[in-house]
C-alpha cells in the first residue's frame, strides 16, 4: 500500500516536472512526497484556472525542486534562468537579465583599500547598494566605513554609524567588507554547500539552495554576511536589471547574501560598483594573477595588510598605506 | 485491553493510543492547555512563515537568538538520559533499571524539541531536504552543523528505537533479548556524549567569536547538562511518584541527588575557571564577558539575567550538596527545579547571545525575544510535554502489567 502511494507521489510530481522516468526521479520523489505538500503551500497560490497563475504556480513548483547551482549542466541553468526572468515578469512585472557567466580563466580577484586616502565620502556604500538590489526597507549595506582615530587600526574601535560632514580633521577612515577568503570559515561551516569559493577566487551563496541556518554568519571574522530577515524592497524604478544567478538578482526570503565583488560586472571585465564610484581612488581591484595589474603594483610596492591575520582566513582584501 | 497472546504491533499502537485518551479529568484539562499551548506556537509561527524572521527579534548582529538558545540547552536535556542508562545497563543497578525508561522518554521528548527549534529557526525551513543525504548536498565531514544533523536523529532513533524494543517485548509478555538490544545500548551511551560534544564544537570552533572559541565549552556543556538533566528527571519521577500507582523507591531520588551534586560542583568550577581567564587580564577577547557581566556602551540586557543564573545556580547546589532539611522532598525539589531555571538560563541565553555580542566589528546591540518567538517557543515546549506524557505514560502501563504477571508467574 505504501509502494502505491509512493509511486502516485512520483507520478504527480514527474507530470509537474515533465521529465521522463528515471530511478534517480523515483527515489526523489519517494522521498519528497511529504516536502511536495509543503511546497504547495510554499507557492502559496493554489491555481485558480486562470492561465498566467497556473503558470506561475508551475514555474515556481519546477523551482523548488531545482538542483544547486554547481551541479547543473549549462542546459539546466539556462531553463532555471529562464524560469526567474518569467517569474519576475509575472509577478513584478519586470524585464530582467540574468547571467550565468563562469569565471574568466586565468583570473584570481583581489582588492585593496587605501587608508591614507578614503575620505568617508561613502560613495561606495550608495553605489553597492544601487548595484546589488539591496533591500532598502531594512538598508541592507556589504560596504561599513568605520571613522578611525589616529593610532588604531582595528575598526572594533572606530566608529561605524558617523553621520556628518567629512573628512573630519585628524581621523581617517576604513572600508570593511566580505573580504572573500581563502580560507575561508563561512564555507566551511555551510551544512549544504551553499557557499563556496568560485575558481576567479570569489565566495558566493546560491540562494536558493541556502537554507537560512545563519551559521556562516555566526562563523564570519569580518561581519561579511548579511541575512534576508523579511522579504526585500526595491523601487522598481530603481533596479539593476543587468543580473547574475550569483549576483544581484532577487533574494528570496530567509536566505543568505553578501558581496560578490559584483560578479556581474566584473565577470565581464567592469570594475566592481564600489571601486567605479570612489571619488578618492582609495579603492583598488584586479587580477592577482597578472604581474602588470594595478592590484599587484600596490602589494608590491605600498606598506599592506590585512585584517585580524592572526586567525589564518587569508582574506583577498589589503588596506594600504601611501 | 487484548489478551496477551492475541497482542501483535496494531493492537500495540492502538492500546496505547487508548491508554493515552483515557485517564482523570485534571489529566484531561492538563491535555487541553498543552493542545492550546501548541495551537499558540502554531499561530505565533504563522506571523513568521508570512513575514519571515523578521518578526523575531533578531538581526544581522544577534543572528541567533532565543530558539537556538533553547535548543542548545535542550541537546543538555536529551544528553543526560545517560546518567541513568549508564547505571542501569553497565552496571546493571535494579533501581535505576525500573526508571531508565522515564529518561529515555524525556530524551526523546527534549530531541523532538531540539530538533523543532532548529526548524523554526531556518530561514528556509521548506529547503531542509537539501540536507539530506542522497537526495540534498551534505557538507560533511567539514561542517560541524551537518554532523549535529546526523548526532541528533541517530540520538533521537537510538533512544526511539531500543526502548520502544524492550516495551513491546513486554507488552506481548516476554523478556527482551538483551543480547539484542545491549549493543545498541552502549551505542547510545557513547552517543549521548557525543551530541553534547558536537553541539559544542558548533559554538566552539568558530574563531570569529572569541567568546565560544574556548575549549571548556565541551566538557562545561556536558557538566551542566548532567546537573540539569537529572534534576529534571528527578522532578518528574517526583510527580510519577505521587500521582500515579508507578512508586519510585527513595534510593532513585538519593542516587539522582549525588549525580546532579557532582555535576553541578564540576560546572561551578568550570565556570570560576572561564571567569578567571576572562578578568584577570582582560583582553579585547573577553569583551563579551564584559557585554554579559558587567553591560558594555549603556546596553546591559543581560547583567541581571546572568547575575540571577549564577546566583541560583550557587544557592541550588548549596542545598543540594548540604541537604538541610535531611531529605525532605519539599527542599530538594524545589532546590532541583531551581537549578533547572539556573542551568537553562545560563545554557541558553547566557551562552548564545553574548558570543554574538559585540559583534566582530565591535558594535554593540542589545537583544530581546519578540513575542512571536516567546509564542513559538510555549508551543515547542508544549509538543516536548505532550511527547513526554504520551510516552511515559504507555511505558509505565505496560512496564506495570508485565511487573505484575512476572509476580504472577512466581507464586
Amino acid at each position: 500500500m505504501g509502494f502505491t502511494k509512493k509511486d502516485k507521489a512520483e507520478k504527480i510530481i514527474e507530470d509537474v516536472l515533465e521529465k521522463p522516468s528515471s530511478r534517480r526521479t523515483f527515489l526523489k520523489g519517494a522521498s519528497i512526497a511529504m516536502a511536495a505538500g509543503s511546497a504547495a503551500l510554499a507557492t502559496g497560490c493554489m491555481p485558480s484556472g486562470d492561465d498566467s497563475s497556473s503558470g506561475e504556480m508551475q514555474l515556481r513548483w519546477q523551482e523548488y525542486f531545482k538542483k544547486h547551482y554547481r551541479l547543473m549542466t549549462q542546459k539546466e541553468k539556462d531553463e532555471t534562468v529562464d524560469r526567474l526572468e518569467r517569474l519576475a515578469k509575472i509577478q513584478d512585472d519586470i524585464d530582467v537579465q540574468i547571467g550565468t557567466e563562469p569565471p574568466i580563466e586565468n583570473v584570481l580577484y583581489g582588492y585593496a583599500f587605501n587608508i591614507s586616502r578614503c575620505e568617508g565620502f561613502m560613495e561606495c556604500v550608495t553605489a553597492c547598494v544601487k548595484e546589488n538590489n539591496l533591500d532598502r526597507k531594512t538598508n541592507t549595506q556589504y560596504i561599513r566605513i568605520f571613522e578611525m582615530e589616529p593610532g588604531k587600526l582595528d575598526p572594533s574601535t572606530g566608529d561605524g554609524q558617523f553621520y556628518h560632514k567629512v573628512p573630519v580633521e585628524n581621523k581617517f577612515y576604513m572600508g570593511v567588507q566580505c573580504f572573500h577568503c581563502e580560507n575561508a570559515p563561512c564555507i566551511k561551516a555551510c551544512p549544504t554547500k551553499a557557499t563556496w569559493r568560485e575558481p576567479d577566487g570569489i565566495v558566493v551563496v546560491d540562494y536558493n539552495w541556502c537554507i537560512g541556518c545563519r551559521y556562516c554568519q555566526a562563523a564570519c571574522p569580518y561581519f561579511g554576511r548579511r541575512f534576508n530577515w523579511g522579504k526585500g524592497e526595491v523601487p522598481k524604478e530603481e533596479l539593476t536589471t543587468k543580473q547574475h544567478y550569483l549576483g544581484n538578482r532577487k533574494r528570496p526570503m530567509g536566505k543568505m547574501e553578501k558581496c560578490t565583488f559584483c560578479i556581474q560586472r566584473t565577470r565581464k571585465g567592469r570594475l566592481p560598483a564600489c571601486v567605479d564610484a570612489c571619488p578618492t581612488g582609495s579603492r583598488v581591484f584586479g587580477n592577482l594573477l597578472d604581474p602588470d595589474s594595478e592590484i599587484r603594483y600596490v602589494l608590491k610596492h605600498k606598506k599592506v595588510f590585512r585584517m585580524k591575520e592572526n586567525i589564518g582566513t587569508q582574506p583577498k582584501f589589503w588596506y594600504f598605506i601611501d | 485491553m487484548s489478551a496477551v497472546s492475541n497482542r501483535n504491533l496494531t493492537t500495540f499502537f492502538i492500546d496505547a493510543i487508548r491508554w493515552n485518551l483515557k485517564g482523570s479529568i485534571g489529566f484531561q484539562i492538563f491535555r487541553v492547555f498543552l493542545l492550546i499551548g501548541m495551537g499558540l506556537g502554531i499561530y505565533a509561527y504563522s506571523f513568521q512563515a508570512r513575514f519571515g524572521l523578521s518578526v523575531t527579534g533578531m538581526n544581522d548582529i544577534v543572528s541567533w537568538g532565543f530558539y537556538i538558545s533553547n535548543f542548545t540547552f535542550l541537546v543538555g536535556v536529551a544528553a543526560a538520559a545517560v546518567m541513568l542508562i549508564l547505571p542501569a545497563y553497565m552496571f546493571h543497578d535494579p533501581d535505576f533499571h525500573r526508571v531508565v525508561i522515564i529518561g529515555e522518554g524525556v530524551a526523546v521528548a527534549a530531541l523532538i524539541m531540539c530538533l523543532s527549534f532548529i526548524l523554526v529557526d531556518m530561514g528556509g525551513p521548506l529547503q531542509a531536504w537539501h540536507l539530506i543525504p542522497g537526495i540534498g548536498l551534505f557538507n560533511f565531514p567539514s561542517s560541524i552543523l551537518a554532523w549535529d544533523v546526523l548526532v541528533l536523529n541517530g540520538y533521537l532513533l537510538l533512544n526511539g528505537l531500543v526502548p520502544a524494543y524492550i516495551l513491546y517485548s513486554h507488552y506481548r509478555g516476554r523478556k527482551a533479548n538483551e543480547k539484542l538490544y545491549r549493543p545498541f545500548v552502549f551505542l547510545s551511551i557513547f552517543w549521548a556524549f557525543s551530541i553534547h560534544m558536537v553541539t559544542a564544537f558548533l559554538y566552539q570552533g568558530l574563531p570569529a567569536r572569541p567568546f565560544w572559541n574556548n575549549p571548556l565549552m565541551g566538557p562545561r556543556f556536558l557538566a551542566s547538562a548532567f546537573a540539569a538533566g537529572p534534576a529534571l528527571i528527578t522532578l518528574i519521577l517526583a510527580i510519577i511518584h505521587n500521582t500515579t500507582s508507578y512508586k519510585i523507591d527513595r534510593k532513585v531520588f538519593s542516587k539522582l541527588r549525588l549525580i546532579i551534586v557532582i555535576s553541578a560542583i564540576v560546572n561551578l568550577i568550570m565556570l570560576f575557571s572561564e571567569i578567571f581567564k576572562e578578568f584577570y587580564f582582560p583582553t579585547h577577547h573577553s569583551s563579551s564577558a564584559v557585554y554579559l557581566f558587567f553591560g558594555m556602551d549603556g546596553h546591559t540586557a543581560l547583567v541581571t539575567w546572568i547575575w540571577t543564573s549564577i546566583s541560583v545556580n550557587l544557592a541550588a547546589t548549596l542545598v543540594l550538596a548540604f541537604n538541610p532539611g535531611k531529605n525532605n522532598p519539599k527542599v530538594l525539589l524545589p532546590a532541583c527545579g531551581f537549578l533547572f531555571i539556573a542551568v537553562w538560563m545560563e545554557k541558553g541565553i547566557g551562552l548564545i547571545v553574548p558570543g554574538l555580542i559585540p559583534s566582530p566589528l565591535g558594535e554593540v546591540v542589545d537583544y530581546l525575544p519578540t513575542l512571536v518567538e516567546l509564542g513559538v517557543t510555549l508551543g515547542i515546549l508544549c509538543l516536548g510535554i505532550t511527547v513526554v506524557t504520551w510516552l511515559i505514560r504507555t511505558a509505565l502501563i505496560i512496564e506495570q502489567q508485565y511487573e505484575e504477571s512476572r509476580v504472577r508467574l512466581r507464586k
